[in-house]
């Protein structure tokens, strides 16, 4: 049956890929271009890579964003998995719905909108509790941990609901106590999905410039906010080679996550 | 399901979860429609609000509807709105036309190749967006990539307009968003049992009517959560039309954050937002109940 049609679905992936790939090879390509116009090819060079990494600002940048999106992805990764638990296995409680609808709303909700609401949140709060005082790297984190936890939770869901719970049983038929058998049963056997629930949340934090811009306060610009502001200002090659490095480290982070699946899954259970 | 004694000790953490988002998620919208309703004022924070508590024991409501009457009466913000819309709509559209035979041919390739395939497609999801969308200006600009192969290649005698209209804006909707059409609609059509085809075409249905009676229904679950992944994320979509809009392509969205960083007028940023949840709501309340499903079956 697929025989005749292979030659078509061949064409329509490699198209489909070129699509999705060709902007992104552009912007590797240019990141060892010698001129400063961007688009003109003028000999290779590594000069980017060296201004790039004295450019004091956009290092400060990158340390507060890996700071905030390794603390947003933590506390995302806690609330979510309770989050996600609850949805797998608590079909029925009062206000079942609503949580339902706050988990997933987050996931499609244009960033403006949970930006703006999140700062007059904060603002309401400092006038009322005198907390948080100001806004920034604290409020950024609340922000981040809020939308990421939502993207954990329905991860955590899909593999529950995979998930083969004779071997829960068999613990506690053993005698094992409901919290040890949560530690020592469930949650190492979950271990992949809890990882990648952490590194989305973590790469959705890095990412993020709308909510940030929002909630954070005059002392804490992130990485996407300085990115945002050269690029308003035209092509830079610096963004290009930055660009690189964070292909290039994202692709090793998804090619080592999805190693540690295969391998996990291999010889346990079905994959969720 | 039968209650398990393991789990009933875990519930009451059941609360953290909910608490959290109760005051993150839900509360925010309140105020914001509270501060929709309030009056743009110079000071910190820049506004008024509807409810004044100015001594006495009972508030004083002072209701200001005149944000929305804003909305209403000035055609930039109605021509947003319809832009937002037409170039969401658009994007769905051509994602679904682009993305349905993609996850076909990946959910149809060699078992052992699905997964590096669907992986490819999750890929550019991790890099940075910013970067992705500016990756496109190098592209499109006057003296960009294309028009330079094309005038190169004496195709053209002059740069095509390419960047900062409606088709950088649709295009880059559709890159940057392509990949929440492939996921759900690769999960329903894997999900797909060949043989219902097999005996489609065992009992005489030619190759397009075996599509069109059986996988296209089928899959109908996997493209409606596509769509809407796609949709209400564009409408409200920011960057794309700050980085590769023009003067024709105002979004609601960039409404939104002009009237809150340039106009510092947080109640008509509040005012759009709430005009923003209303043509979003229904859309959001199918996506849950897309994704409830989704999630359920996964």
């Amino acid at each position: 049956m697929t025989a005749r049609r292979a030659p078509l679905l061949l064409a329509v992936l490699a198209l489909g890929y070129l699509f999705l790939y060709a902007p992104i090879v552009s912007l590797i390509v240019y990141s060892f271009n010698a001129s400063r116009l961007v688009t003109v090819w003028a000999g290779f060079s590594t000069r980017w890579y060296g201004e790039l990494l004295g450019n004091e600002a956009i290092r400060d940048a990158a340390a507060l964003s890996l700071e905030i999106a390794a603390m947003a992805a933590t506390l995302a990764l806690v609330l979510g998995t309770v989050a996600g638990f609850v949805l797998a296995r608590r079909r029925r409680f009062a206000g079942r719905t609503l949580f339902v609808f706050m988990t997933t709303a987050p996931l499609v909700m244009p960033e403006v909108i949970t930006g703006l609401s999140l700062l007059l949140l904060f603002v309401a709060l400092e006038d009322i509790l005198g907390w948080p005082a100001g806004r920034g790297i604290e409020t950024i984190v609340l922000a981040h941990a809020t939308f990421g936890m939502a993207f954990v939770a329905i991860i955590v869901q899909a593999r529950l609901a995979a998930f083969d719970r004779s071997l829960e049983e068999a613990a506690l038929d053993l005698g094992a106590r409901p919290w040890k058998v949560l530690f020592v049963v469930t949650l190492p056997l979950i271990a992949p999905s809890l990882l990648t629930g952490w590194l989305l949340a973590f790469t959705l934090s890095l990412d993020d410039l709308v909510i940030a811009s929002f909630v954070s306060g005059p002392a804490s610009t992130t990485l996407p906010m300085v990115i945002f502001s050269s690029v308003r200002l035209g092509v830079s090659p610096q963004i290009n080679a930055l660009a690189t490095i964070f292909v290039v480290i994202v692709s090793v982070l998804v090619l080592i996550a999805s190693w540690l699946t295969l391998r996990r899954n291999r010889g346990h259970d079905a994959p969720a | 399901m039968k209650p398990r004694r393991g789990n009933s000790a875990a519930w009451p953490a059941l609360a953290l979860p909910y608490f959290w988002l109760l005051v993150f998620f839900l509360a925010p919208f309140l105020i914001v429609a509270a501060i929709s309703l309030g009056q743009s004022a110079i000071g910190i924070p820049p506004y008024t609000p509807p409810l004044v508590f100015a001594g006495g024991p009972v508030p004083a409501l002072a209701v200001n509807l005149g944000n929305y009457a804003l909305l209403l009466g000035d055609s930039l913000y109605i021509r947003a709105y319809l832009n937002s819309l037409a170039f969401a709509g658009g994007a769905t559209l051509l994602c679904l036309l682009l993305g349905y035979p993609m996850a076909y041919a990946i959910a149809r390739a060699p078992r052992a190749w699905r997964n590096p395939l669907l992986m490819l497609v999750i890929l550019p999801f991790w890099t940075s967006f910013l970067i992705r969308v500016y990756a496109w200006i190098g592209i499109l600009k006057p003296n960009g990539l294309i028009n330079n192969l094309l005038l190169a290649g004496g195709l053209v005698d002059q740069p095509l307009p390419l960047l900062n209209n409606a088709f950088s804006v649709e295009l880059a909707l559709v890159y940057s968003y392509l990949p929440f059409m492939i996921l759900p609609l690769y999960a329903t059509l894997e999900r797909l049992d060949p043989a219902l085809l097999e005996a489609a075409t065992d009992l005489g249905c030619r190759p397009l009517r075996a599509f069109l009676a059986v996988t296209l229904p089928l899959s109908l679950p996997g493209i409606a959560a596509g769509c809407l992944l796609v949709f209400i994320p564009a409408v409200g979509e920011f960057v794309i039309p700050d980085l590769l809009g023009g003067p024709d392509t105002l979004m609601i969205g960039k409404v939104l954050w002009d009237e809150f960083f340039i106009n510092r007028d947080w109640p008509v940023a509040s005012a759009v937002a709430i005009a923003m949840l209303v043509l979003l709501v229904a859309p959001i309340a199918l996506a849950q109940r897309a994704l409830g499903r989704g999630g359920e079956a996964a």
